[in-house]
């Protein structure tokens, strides 16, 4: 039987790498990458508060987070696409649009 | 069960550095699909069968093919990563994060979770897949049903935002091309006139005289 505070540790971690990630790099697809690094951390916090309260709602809201996450990449892969259309560069850096 | 735990978790944190810390955007999304693939692993530990082959399927299946995909298409090479500006932010970023994760530590590795299992309603003898069917279907039956919605909303916002652009620049690239006049054009043969003026298809008759625009604006 492991700790959930094992658990929860390691979400922490890959958490803060996601954190890391999203400030750290400038290609868009990287950052998303991070944000799906986030949002595996929350899903791994949610699986392991479900074992440890011995109920099955933390898993069903894992359920929902992965669907919201399907739908973000491919709406947000899709904005990425358009803006290398546009700009040719997915660098987050020099897409400044909106700067007024 | 614990060795395998610690194993599982040390290739998740390891490519998940790789993940952020690689140049290539390719190399970044193979390491990202070993870090689902050990996080499938840690949800069979935590005995969540089902969502440990949801994320096999769907993460390390749908969503990685999809980023493999869009860099693939976009065909990014490394990333330049140089100058003063760009340095002091990934100093700071590393900064951030270092706090951030001495405050999960803190609050993460002392306050919870230290108790034994609570028993909790004793659940039928069911698998987990099953158990989570019937709790889906019963209590969270509407929040299922929304889910549905939301994925129909993002696959035509997808397809809406990727085709509407390409709309938007055929209709301003023929605009351009009628406001050259007719000399600007490269004479057109019979046979294309014959496709191109009924107009009782203009999906098809609007793809040759794009790109005959396009090949006639390249060579003035």
């Amino acid at each position: 039987m492991i700790p959930a505070s094992w658990s929860l540790l390691l979400s922490a971690v890959v958490f803060t790498i996601g954190v890391i990630g999203v400030l750290v790099r400038r290609n868009a697809i990287v950052i998303f990458m991070s944000v799906e690094l986030m949002l595996n951390s929350g899903n791994l916090a949610f699986v392991a508060f479900a074992r440890q309260l011995n109920s099955l709602d933390g898993q069903v809201f894992v359920f929902f987070v992965m669907t919201v996450a399907a739908a973000e990449v491919a709406v947000g892969l899709a904005i990425i696409v358009n803006l290398f259309r546009l700009r040719e560069s997915v660098f987050v850096d020099e897409i400044n649009l909106l700067k007024g | 069960m614990t060795i395998l735990f610690a194993g599982l978790a040390a290739v998740l944190v390891v490519s998940s550095l790789m993940v952020i810390l690689h140049k290539n955007p390719v190399t970044s999304a193979l390491f990202l699909v070993l870090a689902f693939c050990s996080l499938a692993g840690i949800y069979l530990t935590l005995q969540a069968e089902f969502i440990g082959m949801v994320q096999v399927i769907v993460y390390a299946g749908a969503i990685m093919v999809l980023f493999l995909f869009v860099i693939m298409y976009l065909n990014l090479g490394r990333d330049v990563e140089t100058g003063i500006q760009i340095a002091v932010r990934r100093g700071l970023g590393w900064i951030v994060g270092a706090v951030l994760l001495a405050e999960g530590a803190v609050m993460f590795g002392r306050r919870w979770g230290l108790g034994p299992v609570t028993p909790g309603p004793s659940r039928p003898p069911v698998g987990n897949t099953q158990a989570l069917g019937q709790i889906l279907y019963s209590r969270y039956l509407f929040p299922f049903e929304v889910t549905s919605m939301v994925l129909l909303v993002a696959m035509v916002g997808a397809i809406v935002i990727t085709r509407g652009q390409e709309r938007a620049r055929r209709e301003s690239m023929g605009t351009r091309a009628g406001a050259r006049g007719p000399g600007g054009r490269p004479p057109r043969t019979h046979a294309e006139e014959a496709v191109a003026e009924p107009g009782l298809a203009p999906a098809a008759a609007g793809e040759p005289e794009e790109q005959a625009s396009v090949a006639g604006s390249a060579r003035p």
